[in-house]
């Protein structure tokens, strides 16, 4: 859907004295795209978005909304509509009055905005509960109020500010789905903050991932996951294994790196460093638990690693295995539960493998903190 | 044992508690229905309302009150604009230099009320002299000088009204509004007014009652315009009568009604709220019952109770006549007087055959004379005179200066002069 308006940052900047907040951020966002910015707590996601709905003007650069300048334009004449990270919905006003709460300004009549407030929450699943107070809803309810009350100015954007960090862990993975059909629905831009990985990746169309003000990798879910092109990336977006060492020699797309710990091992170059890594560079590689596997005993080669198995546990789906790893970090095996049978492997060392497609290779970098 | 003994020192502490903060409010209020000329509740003469007649002839009195109102309304005005732009000031815009200008701002309730009155007057008659007005310029108008004296440390305790619900404003809630479109004149008029409401009655509650019983600066400021608290001092300097009991009266009755209907609301206000909370099956029946006025509510009964109480004496007291009571008490006293000048009379009569006899026997030894018992200030503080049952009071006007009446000597400036 490239119908809906778009959203371009240009160089953007944002400091706060002189704490950089933002640094040089250039992203576009295509019109009617599910957009997830992905970072820890304190990057400077929640920053962005302010600068996106007016209420912070950047100190150097752009945001273009629809290709227009949004320069000196006040957050009550952008077409966007925010929902806060704490929701904000009126304490004194009624859920209906909530809700239709932009043509309240706009002047609209009383029964209009009954009218219009019924539909939106026939939408939101909360029918008949117009009449109530925000604080007489449960938290899942008011979450769905706020996206309606924001749907109900017809913004071309809608930023949503880690909506559901506020939710219990059933009630966030029913709001997913459902944040991604009424976006689907509606069919407008959807800029999203995140700081969990899971829902950026199940919801998200594009994720901007965000290190300390610097964006690091824009890109699909998929590719993200797979293919991540920085340390951080690699190491913040799902469970992985690191791997330090230098590079000791490039083949194509590929490299042999001389491990700190567990010898010559190969991988490949991450698509975005492909032509920048060469010999002698420190170098990080990432192994992801669900792709090793144990291998027979005694095999050896560069795709093979040795380790002592420090504990192992069962968790329903996937049986994992922990050895002593690099840098005082365990090196974590997860078994597919297929109903095999499991041996305890404790205090032995065994040996794991793993595919050359799977080992992926990044510049030694910044790794996220657990 | 232990427990016990220690449950009842608290029913003694509180009783003595009570007794200290409410006693003399309830001497009082009993004074304004007594018969007696000086506020007194013993003894005990007649059930009477014909103070509360004389308070509503006194023009003075209605003229202060009428003043104090106006005052109360334009300090409740000013004060609330003043406190209500100085809390946004603090919580909203100057977050960094919070912690001085929260002292500068409270710096007004720590100054005593005489200086903020002289400086008042001083600043605003320099202000009057630098514009050129004369001395009946509004600037120096009485009603004018006395808001803005007032209002000088009012509204510092409207603001810290204010800023204690301005501080649980969440300001996003702005933020959202001018997201959704609103101006932010909206904003403000839609959002965080609303949110203010309560603490801005409450300020406003507050600022009219700390104007109406306003004295030290009030005193200095108000030129042509005196308010009550003004009127009353001045009453009391030439003698106190029942009539300001019995205003003192209707302030506290009409305190209690005030309190008990604020909390017969709150007290509504919380068990719809409950019931609103409750209320799942019945509301999607698409009916809530909220609870009737009276149910569970303690304040409201009471108000009730109140209601009625009021009704019944104001119906006595239209119809109540105690005009034979007072005669006969009048008569009563009378003849107690009478007997006591009779026997004043023997007693000195006694005095002067002794006095001659011992001047026979002396001879001509000069007289000295004796401190008579009943003479000027030893009147005061003679233990009899605080029997107060010669005649005073009522009698007074039948039996003009008398003066040996009891403890009213005292504020009677003619005491001063004595009987001598
Ligand atoms: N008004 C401000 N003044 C100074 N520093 C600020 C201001 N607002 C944010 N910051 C700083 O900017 C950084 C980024 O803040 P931001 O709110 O964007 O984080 P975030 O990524 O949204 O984090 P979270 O996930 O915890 O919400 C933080 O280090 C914060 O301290
Ligand atoms: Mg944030």
């Amino acid at each position: 859907m490239s119908a809906g308006v778009g959203v371009d940052l240009e160089n953007l900047w944002i400091r706060f004295g002189d704490f950089v907040a933002v640094r040089d951020a250039n992203v576009n966002i295509n019109g009617g795209d599910f957009f997830s910015f992905l970072g820890p707590s304190g990057c400077g996601k929640t920053t962005i978005l302010r600068a996106v709905s007016g209420f912070l003007e950047p100190s150097e650069g752009n945001v273009l909304i629809g290709g227009n300048n949004m320069k000196g334009i006040g957050p009550n004449k952008r077409p966007t509509a925010l929902i806060f990270q704490n929701l904000a919905l009126f304490p004194l006003m009624k859920v209906w009055e909530n809700i239709t709460f932009s043509m309240e300004i706009k002047g609209a009549s009383s029964a209009e905005r009954r009218k219009r407030a019924d539909e939106l929450l026939e939408m939101i699943a909360l029918p008949d509960q117009g009449d109530k107070l925000p604080s007489e809803l449960s938290g899942g309810q008011r979450q769905r109020v706020a996206i309606a009350r924001a749907l109900c100015a017809e913004p071309d954007v809608l930023l949503l500010d880690e909506p559901l960090s506020a939710l219990d862990l059933k009630l966030r993975q029913h709001m997913r789905t459902e944040l991604r059909e009424i976006q689907k629905r509606v069919g407008i831009t959807f800029i999203y903050i995140t700081h969990d990985q899971g829902e950026a990746l199940t919801m998200s169309d594009n994720i901007a991932v965000m290190r300390a003000g610097v964006i690091d990798q824009i890109a699909d879910g998929k590719t993200i996951y797979n293919d991540p092109a920085t340390a951080f990336a690699a190491s913040f977006v799902g469970e992985n294994n690191v791997f330090r060492g230098k590079i000791k020699r490039v083949m194509g797309n590929e490299a042999l790196i001389a491990t700190n710990r567990s010898g010559d091992l190969v991988a490949r170059i991450s698509t975005a460093n492909q032509g920048k890594m060469k010999e002698g560079d420190d170098a990080m590689m990432f192994i992801r638990p669900e792709a090793l596997a144990i291998a027979p005993d005694g095999a050896t080669g560069d795709h093979f690693v040795t380790a002592r198995v420090n504990h192992e546990e069962f968790e329903g789906n996937a049986f994992n295995i922990f050895t002593e790893g690099d840098g005082g970090k365990e090196i974590k095996v997860s078994l597919p539960n297929l109903g095999q049978s499991f041996e305890d492997h404790t205090g032995q060392i065994i040996t794991l493998e793993y595919e050359t497609r799977n080992a992926v290779l990044v510049p030694a970098g910044e790794l996220a903190a657990e | 044992m232990n427990n016990s003994f220690l449950r009842i020192s608290i029913w003694v502490y509180l009783a003595i508690f009570f007794a200290y903060l409410l006693g003399p409010l309830v001497i009082m209020s009993v004074t304004a229905f007594n018969s007696s000329g000086f506020p007194r509740m013993s003894p005990w003469e007649c059930l009477t309302f014909q103070w509360f007649g004389e308070l509503f002839q006194d023009q003075r009195i209605l003229n202060g009150i009428k003043n104090s109102l106006i005052i109360g309304a334009g300090t409740v005005v000013l004060s609330v604009a003043m406190g209500l732009a100085g809390a946004l000031l603090l919580t909203q815009i100057w977050p960094k230099l919070r912690a001085t200008y929260y002292t500068i701002i409270i710096a007004p309730i720590l100054i005593p009320g005489v200086v903020l009155g002289i400086s008042t007057l001083v600043f605003w008659d320099r202000i009057n002299r630098m514009l050129g007005l004369g001395a009946d310029s509004f600037l120096s108008n009485g009603i004018f000088l006395t808001v803005i004296g007032q209002s000088t440390f009012i509204a510092s305790y409207c603001m810290l009204v204010l800023v204690a619900r301005l501080q649980r404003y969440d300001i996003a809630l702005t933020e959202a509004a001018l997201d959704l479109g609103a101006t932010h004149a909206q904003a403000f008029r839609k959002i965080m007014l609303p949110f203010m409401r309560p603490a801005i009655a409450s300020a406003a509650v507050l600022a009219f009652l700390a104007s109406f019983e306003n004295y030290n600066t009030t005193t200095f400021t108000f030129g042509e315009y005196p308010t009550l608290t003004i009127e009353l001092a001045q009453k009391v300097r030439y003698g106190i009568t029942p009539a300001i009991s019995a205003l003192a009266f209707i302030i506290v009755a009409l305190t209690v009604f005030f309190a008990l209907l604020n909390e017969a609301k709150l007290k509504r206000q919380e068990l719809v709220a409950a019931a609103r909370k409750q209320a799942t099956v019945e509301e999607l029946a698409g009916k809530i019952r909220l609870p009737s006025f009276f149910a569970g509510n303690m304040a409201a009964v009471l108000l009730v109770m109140f209601a009625v109480a009021t009704i019944t004496v104001v119906g006595t007291a239209t119809a109540y006549n105690p005009a034979q009571c007072i005669a006969d008490v009048r008569e009563q006293k009378q003849l107690e007087a009478e007997t006591r000048i009779q026997k004043l009379r023997q007693l000195r009569e006694e005095r002067r055959k002794q006095r001659e006899a011992e001047e026979a026997e002396q001879g001509d030894v000069q007289s000295t004379p004796k401190p008579s018992n009943n003479s000027g200030f030893g009147n005061v503080f003679a233990p009899n005179a605080l029997d107060g049952d010669d005649g005073d009071g009522a009698s007074d006007a039948e039996n003009p200066p008398s003066n040996n009446g009891g403890s009213g000597g005292v504020f009677d400036p003619n005491s001063l002069q004595g009987d001598q």
